[in-house]
């Protein structure tokens, strides 16, 4: 069990708006450390639009979020270089490099941004492919892996940057089924291993099986929210009701 | 016809033709590189930049593109000198190639930026990339991949073109054709060997852009896929 | 000194017209020719596609300034003395061929697969094919990136004035050796070009834009 102890990230009140469009509507809850948060909902709830914000990809017109300390969503905000050491961020397009190889890849921000010895960085990309099993492929290119390998190896490069928080975003949707369990596996396995974790997810068993912390957003809301294990037993609202109805 | 050739004036002259391919290897090469960096960085404001910046970059490729490179270098050479600004013909010439060969890069950069996808800044941007660094590590190279060949050919025109220069007395190779032919009247024998020697540039400069494009792209150097 | 005054600038507005008039014969003359280069370029038969290539790499790995020399100064010491708006349009040709028939041949290639094997199936002879199914479709192709290369004729008919033939450039060249103001008259110069060469740049960008639209 995860310790319930100081609480990572902080969000409250939040609302996003493209033009007239509100996509997130007073949006908050917290997160401790080491907790897995599972994020569902319809397309369209706003759910990856939240973890956008989280990541400091989206400014936000109201209220604030805070990620290990730093405020996140504001322009201009002075620590978003420490807000990128410590938050790792999962795209659902994997978004790796393509002109570098596997290897590059994942030192790239070692030696820039940490500014590691090119040997040392090579160590920790060792390292962090071995957590998904994809050593063998330090020297391929993302062209000449499968989608859930490079899923893998984009994670790893997350991993690199040793991120207090992840941020998964959808990272399952492209993948065939046969290619989404190694993905969930591996990050079963970093749940496991006592990494803070949101992950925005179609995979209801996934967010049964792994999740500590379900948020199911509807219409920009939280909708619900509570432990896993209760929220799906007692669904207090027939929207999450039907929600979870349709997607068994 | 009762024309005779005669290519005996090749004996003394030859250093001669040596010496102006050798300026238009220079003068071409510097303009290349000036051009390259000139449109790059106009490509990257035109994409990236604010609407007024936008507008300027755009300005000046339509109107390079637009008017002859002859009028471009006469108004360098000729223009700027009759302001108080006096460059000789060399310099003039390599200014008025940079800024010509900096419109066609503009646009073909442009391109190429244009075609590196927006998720693969917000990657960057998530490791902790400064803007600078995504430019350089993330957007510059494989935007100058999948442009390269039009680049390459781009840059061979320049090089050909660069004989236009010859009308500003910078002494490259077409100037050196036009003094030897003043001197031997032999304008038909000297007029082909410099059409040799041009041709002879033209392929060493897709050769050595080729050799480049190997050592920069060690991607499609090992796969051998466009990328 | 004489100051430049509108005479002047109404002087180069006329020699503008022998710009037009000599990118016309270019235009003319390099399709006329280079259409059944980009046809060689795409024939059967590897002698013709070979003999087109070699013109092609020729001409494109040649100067244009070069290849005037070579037809005014050049072929007058051999004998034959040409005029030199005939120098320059044979030359402008022989350069617009080489690329015209390059372009064209993308564009005949961009044409499917599949209509020749259709065209084909439906017994049409190869010039039929050609003339009723191939050619229309690359045309419509090949109309934005001819229009722009107009751009190129239009821009390379100033070196004529090298070889002393009085279109614009060398308007501009007498205009100054009278008056002295380089700076000015270039400008000018270079504005008429501009007003010859952008609207053509424009037409090539929305014809580009038609065609793209068109195909999705």
């Amino acid at each position: 069990m995860p310790v319930e102890g100081d609480t990572v990230i902080r969000i409250k009140d939040v609302v996003k708006e493209f033009g007239p469009l509100r996509v997130l509507d007073g949006v908050g809850f917290d997160v401790a450390r080491g907790q897995t948060v599972a994020i569902v909902g319809r397309s369209g709830s706003g759910k990856s639009t939240l973890l956008r914000c989280i990541a400091g990809l989206e400014t936000i017109q109201g209220g604030t979020i805070e990620v290990c300390g730093h405020a996140v969503g504001r322009p201009g905000s002075e620590a978003r270089a420490q807000l990128r050491r410590d938050v790792g961020m999962v795209f659902q397009s994997y978004n790796l490099f393509p002109h570098l190889t596997v290897e590059r890849n994942i030192t790239l921000a070692l030696t820039l941004v940490k500014k590691q010895p090119k040997e040392e960085a090579r160590k920790v990309a060792a390292e962090v492919l071995g957590l998904v099993g994809l050593t063998d492929k330090r020297l391929s290119y993302p062209e000449q892996l499968s989608g859930g390998q490079q899923q893998r190896v984009a994670i790893a490069r997350s991993l690199a940057l040793k991120p207090q928080v992840m941020l998964f975003d959808e990272v399952t949707s492209a993948l065939d089924p046969e290619l989404t369990a190694e993905v969930l596996a591996v990050m079963e396995d970093l749940a496991r291993r006592g990494m803070t974790m949101i992950t925005v997810t179609h995979e209801m068993g996934f967010a049964r099986r792994v999740a500590d912390l379900v948020v199911f957003m509807y219409h920009g809301k939280v909708w619900e929210i509570g432990p896993t294990a209760e929220l799906f037993a007692d669904p207090k609202t027939a929207e999450f009701r039907q929600f979870v109805g349709s997607e068994l | 016809m009762s024309y005779k050739f005669d290519f005996a004036f090749l004996a003394d002259r030859w250093p001669d033709f040596v010496a102006g391919a050798w300026l238009t290897v220079q003068l071409t090469v510097a303009s290349i590189a000036l051009g390259f960096v000139v449109g790059t960085v106009c490509a990257l404001a035109r994409v990236y930049g604010g609407p007024v910046l936008r507008r300027l970059v755009g300005i000046y490729v339509e109107t390079i593109r637009n008017t002859p490179l002859l009028i471009q270098i006469f108004l360098v050479y000729f223009g700027l000198s009759s302001l108080g600004l006096k460059l000789s013909a060399e310099v003039s010439a390599i200014v008025a190639l940079t800024v010509n060969m900096g419109a066609y890069t503009t646009e073909i950069m442009r391109a190429g930026i244009q075609s590196i996808q927006r998720t693969q800044l917000e990657a960057a941007d998530c490791l902790g990339l400064t803007k600078m660094q995504t430019i350089l590590h993330v957007v510059l190279l494989p935007a100058m991949e999948r442009v390269y060949p039009a680049l390459s050919s781009q840059f061979v025109l320049l090089m050909l073109a660069s004989s236009i220069t010859s009308q500003i007395s910078a002494e490259e190779l077409t100037a050196t054709a036009n003094l030897v032919q003043s001197d031997t009247y032999r304008s038909f024998e000297v007029y082909m060997i410099v059409a040799v020697v041009y041709l002879a540039l033209s392929a060493l400069y897709r050769f050595a852009l080729w050799a480049i494009g190997l050592v920069l792209f060690e991607r499609r150097r090992r796969l051998g896929t466009p990328l | 000194m004489i100051q430049l005054s509108a005479n002047h600038i109404l002087y180069l507005v006329e020699a503008a017209r022998w710009t037009v008039l000599l990118s016309l014969i270019a235009f003319a003359g390099g399709a006329l020719v280079g259409l059944p280069l980009a046809l060689m370029r795409v024939a059967r038969s590897r002698l013709l596609r070979g003999l087109a290539g070699i013109y092609i790499q020729i001409i494109q790995g040649t100067p244009l300034l070069i290849v005037l020399f070579l037809s005014y100064f050049g072929l007058g010491i051999v004998g034959f003395k040409l005029d030199p708006l005939v120098a320059a349009g044979l030359s402008l040709t022989i350069y617009a061929a080489a690329f015209l028939a390059e372009i064209w041949r993308g564009c005949i290639e961009a044409v499917p697969k599949t209509q020749w094997e259709a065209s084909d199936c439906l017994g049409l002879n190869p010039f039929q094919q050609y003339a009723y199914v191939i050619l229309p479709q690359a045309v419509r192709i090949a109309t934005p990136p001819t229009v722009g290369f107009m751009v190129q004729i239009v821009k390379n008919t100033s070196l004529a004035s090298v070889i002393g033939f009085v279109e614009l450039a060398r308007a501009g060249q007498i205009v100054n050796n009278s008056t002295f103001e380089p700076f000015a008259i270039f400008a000018i110069v270079g504005a008429i070009y501009f007003a010859i060469c952008y609207p053509l740049s424009l037409a090539s960008r929305h014809l580009e834009r038609k065609v793209h639209a068109g195909r999705g």
